[in-house]
């Protein structure tokens, strides 16, 4: 149990009264912007990156966590009252959740999720304490050709299993990869796509990109679409749930954790594959499946448990291997970079202290999500009967005013509203910006580490297929890129055949 | 008290069903009225022009990394990795010009609502604009009373009321409470 140490020294960090004050804080303004109608976590934890600047890294950290957690819970929020899922992966909440909410029991279905979630992330972070350790000393060894694959990899599932069309998701991965780019080259010095201008010689920064894509993005779309939005329910009564409802969950509150923490170590979808997985085997599973879809408590409780556990667990590959497996992990990834804190396999070894103060802040984060939610729902209902006219502006002057303080530069802001601006073009013409942050972020990583490999090899690209690891992982990489495109093919092929007998007969 | 009235709930569901004003939907019933909510897809039209602004990025990409040097494999150039990106962004823009053609399930049409959303973007430049000339407060209020009365159909009174109430939230906020260096005229 020696490993053991280092995890309790690190609640030492994280127990600091000045912390648990950033992290509620965290939880909080997470889960108010995060309840804005047309905000996902994504979103929200971009507007509210510049919250962390300015304070030391642990403490910075211990908020983002926070941030992260209210984040979460603020899409199921909008999931229950209003039937809009801040992200895919509360989509399902909607279903059992909504219909809960219209019979006067919105409490009911919120207090779930809120322990669901609690119970899901914490069993994912204890798994996480386990696993992560050992992961990271296998990833030890990885050298450039390593890390080249599984950057790749990591980008092309993403790009692949997110919604829309494959092909688009991938052209916006390598244009975030090519804006990666920008600024001067690590290895010579030369000036890339800088067009003479000064502020772009360092490179655009991560942050105004993800605040422009997710954030000002969101809120034009918005501006937009707002007007078929749904209306908050008037008042939300039996904010516990009961004794029955809880012990109506218990399972799904079970099965949604294993589940969950198991999806979500994978790239790509995680948290919202588990939800959907997690709604199918407890519908499956209940006595009376009729129940499903006109509200049974189960139907809310399994899923947002399961999304809760794999976003939990989607840390895992971003901690260990410096690898994030979503959007939302992109976005945490920047923050931690930014703060000071590499993730990947050196940090658990070189930083104990830093890598276990980040485990340790999810539990609080956690923690602190469940004793706010809970009260805080009556909060969130008036929020949400804020109209949006009003919300619009107050959530783009955030977004504005917090860009700026940043670095205290108008050329910042402006990036933030033309990306703001891409962001929105993106989604009207079916490009996602979940893999354009993603690209952009792994983007140095991927270039260096295969120049590094290129010098290593001589230049021959053989070599990269006569590592055992990197070879895995490049028939991976081919598998997802092509095995799609052949099995369209043959559904295509199998279609015309089916036409064709049906013409014929 | 709370609990009491919940368990009432589960075993006089009646009550409250006809207090529901939608119907029960199934979630694939639910889905298909999302599917019919939702807005058209953006079409081939959009899918010419997205393609071919893609493959114009990809294109010029290419064309500026050829100035940076390809190098070889093995001695890379400052522009052999942005070329390999360009390149893939050109091929995969042309393939989807061809695959997209007859429009497809994925993006949105833009409709005359659209038009808010550009709108929204101009003031925010107008804000980025003005911002460093005169401080962020008029800039603020403006913008603010725009989203609200023009974007948002909001009335003269609540839209007026309301802008001043949020610059001055704002002021408070990030002046007086985080005393942050954002330009402020007072």
């Amino acid at each position: 149990m020696e490993f053991l140490n280092p995890v309790l020294d690190g609640f030492g960090v994280v127990l600091v009264p000045q912390n648990l004050l950033y992290c509620l804080m965290g939880v909080v303004i997470g889960m108010l912007i995060g309840v804005l109608p047309g905000l996902g976590p994504a979103a929200t934890i971009a507007i509210l990156l510049p919250l962390t600047y300015g304070i030391e890294p642990v403490t910075a950290i211990i908020m983002l966590a926070g941030i992260f957690y209210g984040a979460q819970y603020g899409g199921t929020i909008t999931s229950v009252l209003l039937r809009l899922p801040g992200e895919a992966s509360s989509v399902v909440t909607v279903f059992d959740g909504y219909v809960l909410a219209k019979q006067g029991r919105a409490g009911t279905a919120l207090g779930i999720a809120a322990i669901g979630s609690f119970i899901g992330g914490t069993v994912a972070i204890i798994g996480l304490t386990f696993l992560a350790p050992l992961v990271a000393s296998f990833a030890l060894d990885f050298g450039p050709p390593e890390y080249t694959a599984l950057a790749l990899v990591g980008i092309l599932l993403v790009s692949t299993i997110s919604g829309g069309t494959k092909i688009k998701a991938l052209i916006a991965a390598a244009v975030g990869l090519l804006l990666a780019t920008v600024g001067r080259d690590v290895f010579t010095g030369a000036e890339r796509f800088t067009f003479g201008n000064l502020s772009l010689a360092d490179g655009i920064d991560f942050v105004p990109i993800a605040m422009g894509l997710f954030g000002v993005g969101e809120i034009l779309y918005n501006l937009e679409e707002r007007h078929r939005a749904a209306s908050a329910p008037a008042k939300v009564a039996n904010v516990w749930p009961s004794r029955k409802d809880l012990r109506q969950s218990s399972g799904a509150i079970a099965r949604g954790s294993v589940l969950g923490f198991f999806l979500g170590i994978l790239p790509g979808g995680g948290a919202t594959i588990s939800s959907m997985v997690s709604y199918a085997v407890e519908k499956k599973r209940a006595k009376r499946p009729e129940r499903f879809g006109k509200g049974a408590v189960e139907g809310v409780a399994g899923p947002e448990t399961a999304n809760n556990a794999a976003a939990t667990s989607s840390f895992i590959p971003l901690l260990t291997l410096g690898i994030p497996a979503n959007a939302t992990m992109a976005i945490i990834f920047g923050a931690l970079l930014i703060q000071g804190v590499t993730p990947g396999p050196q940090l658990i070894s070189e930083d104990p202290e830093l890598f276990w103060g980040v485990v340790n802040s999810m539990y609080i984060g956690n923690i602190l999500l469940l004793i706010m939610s809970i009260p805080l729902v009556g909060l969130f209902v008036k929020i949400l009967r804020v109209r949006g006219a009003i919300l619009a502006p107050i959530t783009a002057l955030i977004t504005i005013l917090g860009a700026f303080t940043i670095r205290n530069s108008m050329f910042d802001v402006l990036l933030v509203v033309l990306f703001g601006a891409l962001g929105y073009l993106m989604k009207k013409f079916g490009f996602e910006p979940g893999p354009l942050v993603l690209a952009f972020v792994l983007g140095e990583l991927l270039e260096s580490n295969l120049r590094r490999s290129l010098l290593v090899l001589e230049g021959d690209v053989s070599g990269f297929f006569t590592r055992p690891i990197t070879a895995v992982l490049l028939a991976i990489f081919v598998l997802v890129a092509v095995g799609p495109m052949i099995q369209s093919a043959l559904a295509k092929r199998q279609q015309r055949q089916n036409a064709r007998v049906s013409a014929d007969s | 008290m709370n609990r009491k009235r919940d368990d009432q709930a589960h075993t006089a569901p009646t009550d409250f069903e006809s207090a529901i004003d939608l119907p029960d939907l199934t979630p694939e019933e639910l889905a298909a009225e999302w599917a019919a909510d939702a807005a058209p897809p953006s079409g081939a039209i959009a899918n010419l022009a997205a393609s071919l602004v893609a493959a114009g990025v990809g294109v010029a990409g290419m064309l500026i990394a050829l100035g940076l040097g390809l190098g070889t494999p093995g001695q890379p150039r400052p522009g052999t990795w942005p070329f390999i990106i360009s390149l893939i962004i050109a091929v995969l823009a042309l393939a989807q010009l061809v695959i997209g053609r007859r429009g497809g399930v994925d993006g949105e049409k833009f409709s005359p609502l659209s038009r808010m959303a550009g709108f929204g973007f101009v003031t925010l430049l107008g804000m980025v604009w003005l911002m460093p000339v005169i401080g962020f407060e008029i800039p603020a209020l403006l913008l603010c009373f725009i989203w609200m009365k023009f974007l948002g159909g909001e009335t003269w009174r609540a839209a007026t009321l309301y802008s001043v109430l949020v610059v001055v939230a704002f002021y408070a906020i990030f002046i007086l409470g985080l005393g942050t260096s954002i330009p402020h005229l007072l």
